[in-house]
Order: C-alpha cells, then sequence, then structure tokens
C-alpha cells in the first residue's frame, strides 16, 4: 500500500523584509485510501505544505530546508528534476483552486488532458485522445468529443474544475492533492466536485489530501485531519478526534465561532479575538498564545511540541491537560 | 417587530437589464437580464438576507437599491418616496440613508488616503461639520467599530483583511443610515475573523436600528445575521420566507437542494446528499418557462411552457408549479 509521510518539513521563503518560515516542522501521514484534510486560516502554510511534498515552490524564493517527504520510502525532497517530473502526474496529482489559472487559455482541452498522457505513457496520440474522452466522460462532462476542441474560456467555472481533476487523474496516481478544490465555486456546484472526488477516490482506491478552510467541507469527506496555525500543525487526529475531543483551543474557538444552521439567529457568536502573528516576528512561545484564553506563563517562553492525547490524536499546546 | 409598520424599503417589479454589445456596430441586441422583476419589502430595523449562486443577480440588485445603477424599470420606494429615476442632487438625501458594504475591503478602500480622510468623507461630501466635529466624529466611528483611535493617520494596507472591512463598516454607518446594502461582507475573511464581523453587525443594527439587506452565498451565516429570507434564482427570488423556516421546511425545489448542497461540520451528519446536476444558465437566454425547469429534479411539462408566480403558502413566498409544496 502507497503511503506518503511528510516529516519535520520545514520551508522558507526569501522575502524583502527577510526570511520567512512558511512551514515549521510539519509531519502527517497520508494512508491509501483514505482522505487526509489540512484546514487552517490563511497564511497557515496549508497550500506551502502541498506545493513543498509537489515541489512545486516559486524559485528561486521558496525552498525546503529541512526534513523529508517521503513515498513508499523514497525521499522526494531530494529527487533530480527529471525523477520528481516523472513523480508529478504519475504518483501524485495535484487540483488546483481556481481552475481558470490552472488551465493554459490558449490550448485547447484536449491538448492539455493529452499532454500529460503522452508524457508519462508510452501511448499513440490517438489513443490518448481515445483515453481522454474516456475521462471527461468519467468526470461527467455532457458530449465530451465536443468538448475536447474548446478552449477553456467556453467552459463554466465547475465544469473547468471537472477537467482539472481529469487532468490530475490521467495517469491514475496514487495521491491526489486538492487545494481548496471548491472554494471558488458556488454551494451546488461544491457538492457535485466533493462527490465527484469520493466516487473516484472509490473507484480507484487513490488517497485524498484536501486542502481547505471549511470545516464544513473537512467534516463532510476526510478520515484524519492536520489543523495548522501560523506554520505549524497545532493538532492532528481523527475527524471524530477534531470534531468531538478537539484539544487545542484555537481548534476548539473555530469550530466555536462558525454559525451554523442551528444557532440562535443573531446570538453573539463566539470569536477568536485578535490576528494571526506576522510570521516575520513570531513570538517564541506558543504562535497562539496571544489569542489564547487559556494563556498562562509558561506558554509565553516556552514553544509546544506535539503531544499524543490518544493514540493517533496528537496536540500542540502546553495545557491541554488542564483545559 | 410588528410588520404593520410602514416598510423602509419597498421594492416593485423591479428589472435591470444590461445591453449586451456585440458586433462591429457593437448593437445591443442582446440584454443580460440580470435581475427581472423582482419584488420585496423591508422593516425598519430588520435584516433581509438575499442568498444565491454566482450570477443570479443578488449584487446587481444590491447595487440597484443602493442607486449604483439606475434599474431598467419598476419601483424602489424608500420611506414612500420613489427613488428609481432620481438624479443628482435630488438623491443626496438619500445617498445618506442607504449605504453600501463592499465584499473585498481591499479595493473598496482608496489606498492613497488615510483612514481618516476615508471617514471624514462622506461628511465632506454631505456638507456636514466643521473639520474638528469631523475629526471628532471620526474617532467615534472608529471607537465603534473597535479600531484605535490612532487609526487615523495609518493607510489601508496597514490593516489586516478584517480590520479594513471594519473602517469599510465605520464609513457605512457615517452618516447614520437607515438602510445598508451589505454585499458578501464577510466572504473574503477568515473563520475566525467572521465571527468578529458579523457580530459587529448584529451590534449596530440593534444600536442604531439599522435595516439591512444582507448578500451572500454562505447559507450558514446569511441564517445567522436575518429575520427573512429571499433565495434568488436568475433574476428571480423563488422562495421568501423567515430564516428558520426556510431552513427547516424549505418549499422550492431549488430552496431544498441549495440546503442540502452545505457540508454540515459535524463528522455524525454525513449523509446522502440531494445533488442538482447542471449549471446556472446564462441570465442573456435564459430557459423558457420556469427558470429553474432544466435543473429541476421535479420538473413537469407546464414548467418548460408557463412562468411559475409566486404564490403563498404557509409563511412562504414560493415561485413554482407543484402543487404539493
Amino acid at each position: 500500500m502507497a503511503v506518503l509521510s511528510i516529516n519535520n518539513l520545514v520551508t522558507e521563503f526569501d522575502t524583502d523584509e527577510g526570511r520567512v518560515r512558511a512551514v515549521d516542522d510539519v509531519s502527517f501521514t497520508a494512508q491509501a485510501g483514505q482522505t487526509l484534510g489540512i484546514v487552517g486560516e490563511s497564511g497557515c502554510g496549508k497550500s506551502v505544505t502541498a506545493l513543498s511534498i509537489m515541489r512545486l515552490l516559486p524559485q528561486p524564493m521558496g525552498q525546503i530546508v529541512s526534513g523529508s517527504v517521503e513515498l513508499d520510502g523514497t525521499d522526494l525532497t531530494q529527487l533530480p528534476i527529471p525523477q520528481m517530473e516523472k513523480i508529478r502526474g504519475a504518483r501524485i496529482g495535484m487540483v488546483f483552486q481556481e481552475p481558470m489559472t490552472a488551465l493554459n487559455p490558449v490550448h485547447t482541452v484536449g491538448r492539455q488532458l493529452t499532454e500529460a498522457l503522452l508524457i508519462h505513457k508510452d501511448i499513440t496520440p490517438d489513443a490518448a485522445i481515445r483515453e481522454a474522452v474516456g475521462l471527461l466522460d468519467r468526470v461527467g462532462i455532457p458530449s465530451p468529443d465536443v468538448r475536447m476542441t474548446e478552449y477553456p474560456h467556453q467552459l463554466s467555472g465547475g465544469m473547468r474544475q471537472r477537467i482539472v481533476i481529469a487532468m490530475a487523474l490521467a495517469c491514475k496516481p496514487d495521491f491526489l492533492i486538492a487545494d481548496e478544490p471548491t472554494t471558488a465555486l458556488d454551494v451546488t456546484i461544491q457538492a457535485q466536485i466533493l462527490e465527484l472526488i469520493k466516487e473516484l477516490q472509490a473507484d480507484m482506491g487513490m488517497s485524498v489530501i484536501l486542502i481547505t478552510h471549511d470545516l464544513g467541507v473537512i467534516a463532510e469527506t476526510c478520515d484524519e485531519v492536520v489543523v495548522m496555525y501560523a506554520g505549524k500543525v497545532a493538532e492532528r487526529g481523527s475527524v471524530f478526534d477534531i470534531f468531538d475531543r478537539a484539544a487545542h483551543p484555537y481548534t476548539r474557538g473555530l469550530l466555536k465561532s462558525i454559525p451554523t444552521l442551528n444557532t440562535e439567529p443573531k446570538s453573539t457568536l463566539s470569536t477568536i479575538d485578535g490576528m494571526v502573528p506576522g510570521l516575520l516576528d513570531l513570538p517564541e512561545g506558543c504562535r497562539f498564545e496571544n489569542r489564547c484564553t487559556f494563556s498562562h506563563e509558561q506558554c509565553i517562553s516556552k514553544a509546544p511540541d506535539l503531544q499524543a492525547v490518544k493514540d493517533q490524536h496528537q496536540v500542540s499546546c502546553l495545557r491541554w491537560q488542564e483545559i | 417587530m410588528s410588520l404593520k409598520q410602514p416598510p423602509i424599503l419597498k421594492v416593485d417589479n423591479l428589472k435591470m437589464h444590461f445591453p449586451v454589445k456585440e458586433g462591429i456596430l457593437l448593437r445591443a441586441n442582446k440584454f443580460n437580464k440580470a435581475v427581472d422583476g423582482i419584488s420585496f419589502e423591508i422593516q425598519p430595523g430588520e435584516t433581509l438576507g438575499l442568498v444565491g449562486e454566482s450570477g443570479c443577480g443578488k449584487s446587481t440588485l444590491g447595487r440597484c437599491i443602493a442607486r449604483l445603477y439606475e434599474p431598467t424599470s419598476g419601483s424602489i420606494e424608500f420611506e414612500g418616496t420613489d427613488i428609481t429615476k432620481l438624479k443628482g442632487k435630488a438623491l443626496m438625501p438619500y445617498r445618506q440613508n442607504i449605504q453600501m458594504i463592499f465584499q473585498d475591503p481591499m479595493e473598496s478602500l482608496n489606498s492613497r488616503h488615510t483612514v481618516g480622510d476615508i471617514l471624514e468623507e462622506p461628511y465632506i461630501v454631505q456638507k456636514i461639520g466643521d473639520r474638528a466635529s469631523r475629526a471628532k466624529r471620526v474617532r467615534e466611528l472608529l471607537d465603534i467599530v473597535g479600531l484605535p483611535a490612532r487609526s487615523m493617520t495609518r493607510y489601508p494596507f496597514e490593516f489586516s483583511g478584517g480590520q479594513r472591512q471594519r473602517i469599510g463598516i465605520a464609513r457605512s454607518i457615517a452618516l447614520n443610515p437607515k438602510l445598508v446594502v451589505c454585499d458578501e461582507p464577510v466572504s473574503a475573511l477568515d473563520v475566525s475573523i467572521q465571527s468578529q464581523i458579523l457580530n459587529l453587525l448584529v451590534d449596530l443594527q440593534k444600536e442604531f436600528n439599522l435595516a439591512y439587506l444582507f448578500i451572500a452565498h454562505d447559507l450558514a451565516v446569511v441564517k445567522h445575521i436575518s429575520d427573512r429570507i429571499a433565495i434568488m434564482y436568475l433574476g428571480n427570488i423563488v422562495e421568501e420566507s423567515t430564516g428558520e423556516s426556510i431552513y427547516h421546511e424549505p418549499r422550492h425545489p431549488y430552496t431544498k437542494s441549495l440546503i442540502s448542497a452545505i457540508p454540515v461540520p459535524d463528522p455524525h451528519l454525513r449523509v446522502k446528499r440531494e445533488i442538482i446536476t447542471g449549471d446556472v444558465p446564462s441570465p442573456i437566454n435564459p430557459p423558457t418557462g420556469c427558470r429553474f425547469h432544466p435543473r429541476c429534479p421535479r420538473v413537469m411539462e407546464r414548467c418548460k411552457i408557463e412562468a411559475p408566480l409566486l404564490r403563498t403558502i404557509a409563511d412562504h413566498q414560493v415561485c413554482c408549479h407543484l402543487d404539493d409544496l
């Protein structure tokens, strides 16, 4: 069974104001056939984690400083680029947030779809076209042979995202990394796309890493969840650990602050006051300390490590047992 | 709140058609019927939530109400006066009373002006007060929305998204309006910031008896803040009722599928959802009959020919031919 494990990953960016550590000591493992969710607010490092796994960080600013990304025992961070190119698309597929920017506007859908097949598989152009039509049909695009000759601007947002998914799945990868795949879509289209990803996952037995800020999407689709905050893993565990037994004050605060269909209208929502610290001046101690209602002296000076709550449920908080 | 009060806003059969210019001569032979015959009322101090998918015309409707657009036909009555065709000076008193909060707080604030300038501008435009009294009022506004007074001399880029939205809100309440059109005010914000802004909007409403037209696509957010909710589809309102009733007893097939599509943040409640297929059609060439018929799970022959009218079923207004709603 294929396993993707991220171990103590550290990714830094060179910016005009200095070097920032966007991902700091992040570890998690994605198991075959499962859906792993990474949830967090903007700037928490969830997308940079995905780009680090794919080695798609903007160059030369972004660099993996330490840690490893192991796919079945091979460390992807050490692979030469040509070998990494064989992994991308073939073993790990990726779906981006905005389908219009992920597709090339001057090439037809057909050309973009067959590209992946021709690079990774030893097949003739005709066979690639036949396979691409089959893929479009599989992701639920009506009259796929007509769509092959069309350009991305001729399609709706939901259709474009289906095409991006078809491209990512062209070579039947073991892992699919979906970075906010439904954020740009309407709720009825979001439901269609999430359902499609689930179906394809069941069909092909692949593992999905779903990155989102939407806790509803996480609850609906994920088995395992990683909660990130300011570049670090705040908490991780099964979806039930996170939603039923959240141990980190940040996870709890997030869950309490979202209005649901059952909250009393116009009641005061609980909030997490303050803001995420800037990556340029991170505190010495816990990164959530300035917004935490359980903050204590030790939290200011000492950065917490991940501690086991129970089995696979881990939390990065000094005081989780007391709160 | 008694419904006997005269409404602060009464919209009747409002239409906003944008010409689509084509060909070398740029003739407008087609129209984008973004808002196509909408009627509703808002009471003083009440929130009407407006929900719909992108392209359904909800933002266009908001901009018509704030009179950023001149509607094609129909009427918008504010406290009994038709403001639909007013222009220039005649519109000035209504501009004071109807304000707007925009989605993207970066684009709606002038990046070359200090926060003090931005918040003072409404008073200058409306020729209210002198310099000293305006500065005092700006400090009050900042205090109301929870920003420190020293923010006055700073520029929008120095603030986070949530703080910028607070500045946008401060500007919208500067002139003590009676109605604020909120166009997706929290959708660009992170979850933990969203709740701060929603709380602020609810507090302001209680304190100043504001009426809101709250436009959003996130149904849980809309339900939280609204007294009544109208669901829009392709330029029409398809259902309207109280927030509780829309969610617990949706009548229109579109409302039902919309509610069923919302992911619930509870892993114990994973249910097989009723997913509607297809995309929202183009408002330039909308389907005949009921506009929802190509996607409707319960479509009948009649729906393809005859457009349904809004009718009252219990406390709902529903626009559908089905007789067992």
